[in-house]
């Protein structure tokens, strides 16, 4: 195959910024921005002639790039992108550069240094979604996780060390178990294939056929590492800490790519290397994730700080997509992908107008605020419109997640039961609740706190953020095709990886 | 014309687009008002050219769709923007945006000076937008976001004076009430939409439809279909037990209430009935769920609304009442004549909202009807108006009303049972006698307000509308005149929207066992109670008032229970609303997440903590000591070895 060098700009884009901007005097803090901007925007733009080289109709990886990385273990240097990780990545290009754009006046210390964590976080985002070997993208995992240590520990709140370790300590748990998994599967597939190798495409056709019971701890030591990043009911402390401590940038990049790093695992490792295991798990996992969906809800309505709101709000929207992938079928797997590119925009408008009205007032607490539609009217109606979308508006882009998902689990022949679906709409209601009554309290009613007064309105660079997201929100509602279409092929192509016809009634009913 | 449907989606968005980015900047009322009014009058005559195209042709070559663009298509699933003319949506979209046109030109009116009079004027127009994807969509999906979308602006519009308090809290609580209480409703809707995907494998509705005619689906299925979409409907048009929204949704300004809750959103549920009259007719215990959801909604509603003295209530807990009329008529299986409740409903009620705003404008925002009385001399207009449609709600021939609520109860005794009509006449006179309560009380007898207060007559752009809703409550009956009057024709209003329930009917199998003279005489018995109701509100709250306090004091633990509307807010609070609220936060938060599971996760931290700080005290640094660990090591390994020989 022709090797394809354009996911490689890719990923080095981001690091080349960060390489560049060592040469630049910290004192000058707008040309140190203005570099980290452009480089983002640049793999931004690259991104898109990816998208638009990209064959929808195949569900083959494009733009591969591979060659021996250490020859003795087949271990490759392989890159490539599906439907699936073709979103994601674009995402990721989609929201770096607005979080730097965002942060031009929140971040006033060592903004050197963060411009380049994010610069390198992107990098390791980037090569996450793309890798195709299992070595390759156990580096690019970790990678990842030292720019966000920081970004959390350094410009951080007051319980920044604390988020920030505990962050780094909850994640480094699963990635241990992922890599003894990553080992022993590659060691137990090369007694089949007579060589060991990490190349996931090679172990697409191998794993598989490994029995039932081992598959089972495979899944495991994969599943629990994904599970800690969605992060899936009871697994999930972590997320409240690191978002409320995280500035802005780190909330919005947390919630928008990071937390799809755990989906995007189960469906490009689990589902497809281990379909027994997968079938045998999937109303466990599923019932988590209905816990998460209900539990992460209600504890969202009673919070008292808004972003610690928005992040169990995340809890209980990514239970919707982990139950999405677990129903296996067409609608609530490509609802699921849907959902997390929605989750991305909603949540990351979400932590930006909190940002926003934080950086005025350096204040989280809902009781703080009261009555700002008068004084603020573009940022009500910026709140309103993200909090509509997250909520599931019919003509937004969460509703056609949330239906997918929900219209696929209902009639998924792995869970087989109404009940998953029945559970999880409830978190239809649940969610019009917290969101709405944050609102109340923020934006309606009288203004009760003097220091409100004088409060001003989003300035044309914050408008300037929101606006791409508002429409890709809008886009995503009405016309959802544009993204669906990209990764149709790709689903279906895993769920006939673990549903293969043959032998997938026999395997469910021998489950129960 | 009949191409050109989606115009009348399309134009209200526009509306609102235009009004909504640039209304700040118009500033200029006149402006923003004709572009708001504007597109919905365009609308209308849009829908009028399509009905008389479609009134020109055969029935089989009524149905037209107009597809727009593919909107979710993944899997199974296949669902398009594409609106539908047929029957049933054209008589839906000529009550919208016919009654929606009238409201926007008296909004005009009664918003001017209003700070955010741009604001309500997009509002309005997205309102419209949303009840036309409603009413035209061709399939369930397209149907819920219209769904969805009115129920956003009544949220937007009932907390649309968001910083004023309205009764024990705010207009935003009542706002939130509304949405959330919706969602509900929406949460089984949705459930409805997956069974019926999963029985189908479609969500249009020719193939649904005609899929229920052929498949043969048990029993139980249609069922929970059935009673899945009516839990939406509960909620969308306020039934019991998701009614309590629509009392407190009155916090909105008075042209929302007539438009959104009176007229036109509230009626959706039943629009939404009727669409799937087949599935529900192949349910036939949840037709009488229906019917008698409907019927208790109907009579507890009256009773609440008899002792109500904000005007606003009373017309708020009638419409509840006349909702469930139509609910009734949708489980006894008249669909038709449920439709034509809706219509004749939707000129009676918006008339009165519209009159009890212009009132309360008059009246500087008084509300309460006590305060009121001898209006009628300053604002003969809105007085006489009133009054048509206060006759028309109660049931006078030959005004609207009469005809569309005895049709109702006619086939509720004649496909359903005399208990069924019985109840039903009942409320009907509850109705008379609340409606003349609050006429009389505002517009006849003595003044009971202040001389602060100087009520005048409301400009000609409130009043117009008035007028033409007017002779719409007298007239809009006419086209439905029943069989025993009009003889070989039949009903009109029935045979236009006949084609639509044939299938239905089928499976209802209701045979016209009962004669017209029974008709006649059931018909004579309600007029004649409700005349009656009429001049028994007459005397006491004219003639002797005394009597009402008098009542009130001898029955006032009943009185209690009326006025405080059966406590139901109270105990949905205390039952509901507050323990998930406790729990979230004590248990589930407090306890579950910060204790257990945060405690474990930190418990494992400080558990590997201790045992490092322990296991640090070997390290001593002291060398004599590791050397004395070291011979003994090497010792116990060579015992070891000897030994296993």
């Amino acid at each position: 195959m022709e090797n394809n060098f354009l996911l490689t700009y890719l990923i080095l884009l981001p690091l080349t910024g960060a390489v560049a901007l060592l040469f630049i005097n910290k004192e000058k803090a707008s040309a140190i921005r203005i570099t980290g901007l452009v480089f983002s925007v640049i793999a931004f733009i690259v991104s898109l002639f990816i998208y638009f080289g990209f064959d929808h109709s195949s569900s083959d990886f494009q733009f591969v790039h591979k060659f021996s990385w250490i020859n003795g273990l087949n271990i490759f240097y392989f890159v490539g992108v599906d439907g699936l990780s073709l979103l994601l990545v674009l995402l990721t290009t989609f929201l770096t550069p607005l979080t730097l754009i965002s942060s031009w006046s929140s971040i006033e210390h060592k903004i050197k240094e963060f411009t380049f964590f994010m610069l390198l976080l992107e990098t390791g985002m980037i090569g996450v979604f793309v890798s195709l070997d299992l070595f390759l993208f156990y580096i690019f995992w970790e990678a990842m996780l030292i720019p966000m240590y920081f970004i959390i520990g350094i410009w951080g709140g007051k319980e920044r060390i604390y988020a920030a370790i505990k962050f780094f300590l909850y994640t480094m748990f699963g990635s241990l178990l992922m890599l003894v998994a990553i080992i022993w599967l590659a060691v137990y597939a090369s007694e089949s294939l007579g060589y060991f190798t990490t190349d996931i495409t090679q172990l697409y056709t191998v794993a598989p056929t490994i029995t039932r019971d081992i598959q089972l701890w495979m899944f495991l030591a994969f599943g629990l590492s994904f599970a800690i990043k969605v992060p899936l009911f009871p697994l999930h402390t972590w997320l409240p800490d690191a978002h409320v401590q995280a500035p802005t940038a780190g909330s919005v990049i947390l919630a928008g790519v990071l937390l799809k790093m755990g989906t995007y695992g189960l469906l490009r490792f689990n589902l497809p290397l281990f379909p027994d295991a997968s079938i045998y798990f999937a109303p466990y996992f599923s019932v988590l994730a209905v816990i998460g969906i209900i539990y992460g809800a209600l504890v969202a309505m009673v919070q008292t700080d808004m972003k610690k709101l928005v992040a169990y709000s995340s809890v209980s929207h990514l239970g919707f997509v982990v139950l999405g992938i677990f129903a296996m079928t067409q609608e609530s797997v490509q609802g699921a992908v849907i959902q997390m590119i929605n989750h991305g925009l909603s949540t990351g408008a979400l932590f930006l107008l909190v940002g926003v009205i934080y950086e005025r007032t350096h204040t989280r607490e809902i009781a703080d605020y009261g009555g700002i539609a008068k004084l603020v009217p573009f940022f009500a109606f910026s709140l309103m419109f993200a909090s509509l979308s997250s909520v599931g508006l019919p003509g937004l882009n969460g509703f056609v997640g949330e239906f997918l998902i929900l219209l696929g689990s209902f009639k998924s022949g792995v869970l087989n039961s109404w009940w998953f679906t029945v559970f999880a709409a409830s978190g239809v209601i649940f969610a019009a609740v917290y969101l709405l009554w944050m609102y109340q309290r923020v934006v309606f009613g009288e203004v009760k706190n003097p220091s409100l007064h004088g409060l001003k309105d989003m300035n044309a660079r914050e408008i300037f953020v929101m606006i791409p997201i508002f429409i890709f929100i809008v886009w995503i509602g009405i016309y959802p095709s544009t993204f669906l279409k990209v990764s149709e092929k790709t689903t279906a192509k895993i769920i006939h990886q673990v549903l293969s016809p043959e032998n997938t009634a026999e395997k469910i009913i021998n489950n129960r | 014309m009949r191409e050109l449907i989606y115009l009348t989606v399309l134009l209200p968005l526009l509306g609102f687009l235009i009004n909504g980015i640039f209304g700040s900047r118009i500033k200029n009322e006149k402006v923003i008002g004709t572009i708001g009014s504007g597109v919905i009058g365009i609308s209308f005559l849009i829908a009028l050219g399509a009905f008389f195209e479609t009134l020109a042709l055969p029935v089989d070559q009524r149905q037209l769709i107009v597809t727009l663009f593919s909107w979710l298509n993944v899997g199974g699933l296949d669902v398009s923007f594409a609106y539908q003319v047929d029957q049933l949506s054209l008589v839906m979209a000529l009550i919208v945006t016919g009654v929606g046109f009238v409201i926007h030109v008296y909004s005009i009116g009664y918003m001017h000076g209003d700070k955010g009079f741009w604001r309500f004027f997009s509002y309005l127009n997205l309102f419209i937008f949303a009840m036309m994807n409603l009413i035209l969509a061709d399939n369930f999906v397209l149907l819920f976001l219209g769904w969805e979308g009115v129920g956003l602006c009544s949220y937007l519009l009932i907390g649309f004076w968001y910083d004023r308090k309205f009764e024990k809290s705010t207009t935003s609580d009542a706002a939130k009430k509304a949405f959330i209480v919706n969602r509900i409703g929406d949460f089984g809707f949705l459930l409805g939409m997956f069974l019926i995907f999963l029985t189908f494998g479609s969500l249009n509705f020719n193939e649904v439809f005609s899929k229920a005619n052929t498949f043969s689906v048990s029993t139980s299925i249609y069922g929970f279909i059935s009673l899945f979409l009516f839990i939406g409907a509960t909620g969308k048009s306020a039934q019991i037990p998701l009614y309590v929204w629509l009392p407190d949704a009155m916090a909105g300004p008075t042209p929302v209430s007539a438009l959104i809750h009176a007229a036109t959103m509230v009626t959706a549920g039943v629009y939404m009935v009727a669409r799937c009259s087949v599935l529900f007719a192949s349910a036939p215990q949840i037709m009488m769920v229906v019917a008698i959801i409907g019927l208790l909604t109907a009579f507890f509603a009256a009773t609440i609304g008899i002792v109500q003295n904000d005007i606003k209530k009373v017309l708020a807990y009638s419409t509840i009442s006349q909702l469930g009329y139509m609910f009734l008529a949708m489980g006894v299986g008249a669909f038709s004549a449920g439709i034509f409740h809706v219509m004749t409903h939707a000129f009676f009620k918006a008339l009165l909202f519209l009159g009890a705003g212009s009132v309360i404008h008059a009246m500087h925002e008084e509300q309460d009807i006590q305060k009121y009385g001898g209006l009628k001399k300053y604002m003969p207009q809105t007085a006489v108006t009133f009054l048509i449609a206060a006759l028309a709600i109660s049931g006078i021939p030959p005004l609207s009303g009469f005809f569309s609520k005895d049709e109702i109860l006619w086939y509720s005794f004649a496909n359903g049972s005399f208990i069924l009509w019985l109840v039903g006449v009942i409320t009907a006179l509850m109705t008379a006698f609340y409606m003349f309560r609050l006429y009389f009380l505002t517009f006849e007898g003595k003044e009971r307000f202040g001389h602060d207060k100087h009520p005048h007559e409301s400009p000609k752009v409130m009043t117009i509308p008035l007028i033409i809703l007017a002779i719409l409550s007298v007239i809009g009956g006419f086209i439905g005149i029943p069989e025993i009057f009009s003889g070989e024709h039949g009903n009109q209003f029935h045979n236009w929207l006949a084609p639509l329930f044939k299938d239905a009917d089928r499976k209802l199998m209701h045979f016209g066992l009962h004669s017209h003279f029974e008709e006649l005489l059931l018909m004579i018995i309600s007029v004649a109670g409700a005349a009656a109701s009429i001049f028994l509100a007459r005397y006491i709250y004219l003639k002797k008032p005394e009597i009402a306090a008098r009542t009130a004091n001898r029955f006032r633990g009943l009185y209690n229970l009326l006025w405080n509307k059966y406590y139901v807010d109270e105990i949905y609070d205390v039952v509901i609303v507050n323990p998930i609220v406790t729990l979230s936060r004590n248990v589930l938060w407090k306890i579950a997440d910060n204790k257990i599971i945060d405690g474990t996760v930190n418990g494992a931290a400080k558990l590997v903590d201790i045992i490092s700080a322990s296991i640090r005290k070997i390290q001593t640094g002291v060398a004599q000591l590791y050397a004395l660990v070291m011979v003994l090591g090497i010792a116990a390994t060579l015992l070891w070895i000897i030994l296993s020989f």
